[in-house]
């Protein structure tokens, strides 16, 4: 092989693996080798295993926020939504055998309700999405508030809830890492390898060329919204698992972190940009930082300004923005 | 004549949600046990002056087509800030209050360079920057305490020849002294041409980065504010997280109420300010209504679904599909 097509075949390599996912892969090892230099736990596989777990909760709620951020929208309701799939997930826990055993499509189905009450208001009725992801959050945050006072619902999760998220039946491989596996998959192929993926990254580009080239681009939003909503509920019902308990603040904690670990996955936030393994990155990233500051018992305030900076440091690296011209 | 139609078709936003809040805070006072008295008034101006003047921060940034959610973390951070150093004699308090002001505005200096030096989608970077400020915040105020200079908050708090909010009257000359001068300015007018269109802006040879740094400048300015009249409320300082992320998300209904475009480049603070007030008295109406407050949160939410919808009604008058891709 001479030296060219050599040349040709890394220039290949390098143009397909973008430069932000590479930077974000890099400062994952960066991190573990600094916090091996504190602890020689940090390289142990049972510590990347549990981390990888706890990822994969913020994996599978960052996978919907990426799809909707891929259209150049936000979905600021995820907080409540997960709450949603969580609480309803375990009060049809509550309802007896047949609840039970739909407890975690049910829950699913609530999320991928308010979704599509999301796309619809972005896509059919033209309302900025920060604003009708605001008020569809503050509408299932009420709706929540009134069935745990109204109705005392049942809030702890069901058997098969509990052993989707903390359980391991293939290797010791953990399920919830597995259920992030089979999402990621989904997600990959449906973005790089379906007309609606491929109508995804166009609309974010630009809506109006995508219209205009026959795309129903206000199908395809509905559609990405309600995806969005029901993996935001899927990863209730898969916290209400782990907790084995539905709680009402239980999603307040995601809604930034899943939004962090997008665009630190290098996807802009403009929407058009952006591949789902920048996103794995990402969220792997936003863990192991979380977890490192909390095992050196780096206090609440000192975590937040590390988490703020690092961010900021991050993308001041490849998230910059073209100067005006 | 055809002045005030255009001034009038300018503020039509405003005045609109002007209109809808008198209406609101009628149906408010008349319902109220106590009826509409002076300290029934001085109680509801306490509590929407706050959301009005994060709103107000919020608005600064609006205009040019950014977006600020670090609002509320630059709030509870001056908040903890006043209960330490807003104390002791009417000098040293007199320092504290300037001391508190100037921090505001260092906190918006940092986030308009992040954004305008940084080039970072303002989105992301206030963000990152609000989880900075909230930990300084918690550095303050590790659990939740402090004190404030009591003449200066109940002179705030209080009403002004036992009749008029006290701080209405503050809010009122808030917007007189830093509000509508910006809007004559020529970096006002700049900011609202940024918001139109960065790319015509810049090529008209608008400060463009001047505009939009003074726009964070200023809204860190305004959240200081509210931060400080938070203390004199509460006599305290805590450090929240919930505080932090309500009175963010507050703030952008309150802007969107209030008629200011998401998308830049229209409305006003007043309006914001008429927003923020709309929907304090939204969330007290069910009070006075005797319902339970049970459902308070799920009424407001649903309120506010319904503002917005009506806002889109932009669509009816959409001739050819084409527009709404713009």
């Amino acid at each position: 092989m001479s030296v060219r097509a050599q040349a040709k075949i890394s220039d290949g390599l390098l143009k397909r693996v973008d430069r932000p996912v590479v930077i974000a892969f890099a400062c994952i090892v960066a991190l573990l080798l600094v916090g091996s230099l504190y602890s020689r736990s940090f390289l142990s596989p049972e510590y990347l295993l549990q981390q990888l777990k706890v990822a994969s909760f913020l994996g599978v709620i960052a996978t919907g926020t990426m799809i909707v951020i891929l259209l150049g929208q936000i979905d600021l309701s995820v907080p409540w939504v997960v709450a949603v799939g969580g609480m309803m997930s375990t009060a049809a826990t509550g309802w007896g055998p047949a609840g039970e055993a739909l407890a975690i499509p049910f829950g699913i189905a609530c999320g991928v309700a308010l979704g599509l009450v999301n796309g619809f208001g972005v896509a059919y009725l033209r309302i900025p999405s920060m604003i009708i992801t605001l008020a569809v959050n503050a509408v299932a945050q009420g709706l929540m508030v009134v069935h745990t006072g109204g109705f005392s619902p049942q809030d702890s999760s069901s058997p098969a809830m509990r052993t989707l998220a903390t359980g391991d039946l293939v290797f010791g491989l953990p399920n919830a890492l597995i259920v992030w596996a089979v999402v990621g998959a989904g997600t990959i192929f449906l973005l790089n390898r379906t007309t609606f993926g491929r109508a995804v990254y166009g609309i974010g580009n630009r809506e109006r060329a995508a219209y205009l080239s026959g795309i129903d681009t206000q199908r395809i939003v509905l559609i990405a919204f309600a995806i969005a909503g029901g993996l935001s509920a899927f990863g209730g019902v898969l916290l209400a698992g782990y907790a084995s308990k539905a709680a009402q603040a239980m999603g307040d904690a995601y809604l930034l972190p899943a939004i962090a670990s997008v665009v630190l996955g290098g996807a802009s936030i403009l929407g058009g940009r952006g591949s789902y393994f920048g996103t794995i990155a990402g969220v792997i990233l936003i863990t192991l930082l979380q977890s490192i500051l909390s095992v050196v018992q780096m206090p609440e305030a000192g975590r937040q300004i590390i988490y703020g900076v690092v961010i900021i440091a991050m993308l001041l690296l490849y998230g910059r923005e073209s100067r005006t011209r | 004549m055809n002045d005030w139609r255009y001034v009038f078709s300018q503020n039509r936003a405003t005045l609109l949600a002007f209109v809808f809040f008198v209406v609101m805070f009628a149906i408010y006072s008349t319902n109220h046990p106590a009826g509409f008295s002076a300290n029934v008034v001085q109680t509801a101006a306490n509590k929407g002056v706050l959301l009005a003047l994060v709103a107000m921060a919020q608005t600064f940034v609006v205009i040019t087509a950014g977006i600020d959610l670090s609002v509320g973390a630059m709030f509870v951070l001056t908040n903890c800030l006043a209960s330490w150093i807003v104390v002791g004699t009417a000098w040293t308090a007199a320092l504290g209050v300037a001391g508190v002001l100037l921090t505001g505005l260092a906190c918006g200096a940092v986030n308009g360079l992040i954004v305008i030096v940084g080039r970072l989608q303002p989105i992301v970077a206030t963000i990152a920057t609000g989880a900075v400020f909230f930990g300084l915040a918690l550095v303050l105020r590790p659990t939740p305490g402090g004190d404030v200079y009591g003449p200066l908050a109940d002179a705030l708090t209080g009403r002004v020849f036992s009749v008029l909010p006290a701080s209405l009257v503050a809010l009122a000359a808030v917007v007189v002294i830093i509000w509508i001068p910006y809007r004559r300015s020529v970096i006002g007018r700049a900011a609202y041409a940024v918001g139109s269109s960065e790319q015509a802006a810049f090529m008209s040879g608008v400060p463009v980065d001047l505009a939009k740094f003074c726009a964070y400048v200023l809204s860190g300015l305004a959240a200081s504010m509210a931060g400080l009249f938070l203390t004199f409320v509460t006599y305290s300082g805590e450090a929240s997280a919930a505080n932090g992320g309500t009175y963010t998300l507050y703030s952008i209904a309150a802007v969107v109420l209030g008629g200011v475009s998401l998308y830049g480049g229209s409305g006003s603070a007043i309006g914001a300010i008429f927003g923020a007030l709309m929907f304090r008295t939204i969330g007290d109406l069910l009070f006075v209504f005797n319902l339970d407050p049970l459902w308070q949160p799920l009424f407001q939410g649903l309120v506010l679904l319904a503002a917005i919808c009506v806002g889109a009604a932009r669509l009816f008058q959409v001739r050819n599909r084409l527009e709404l891709f713009e």
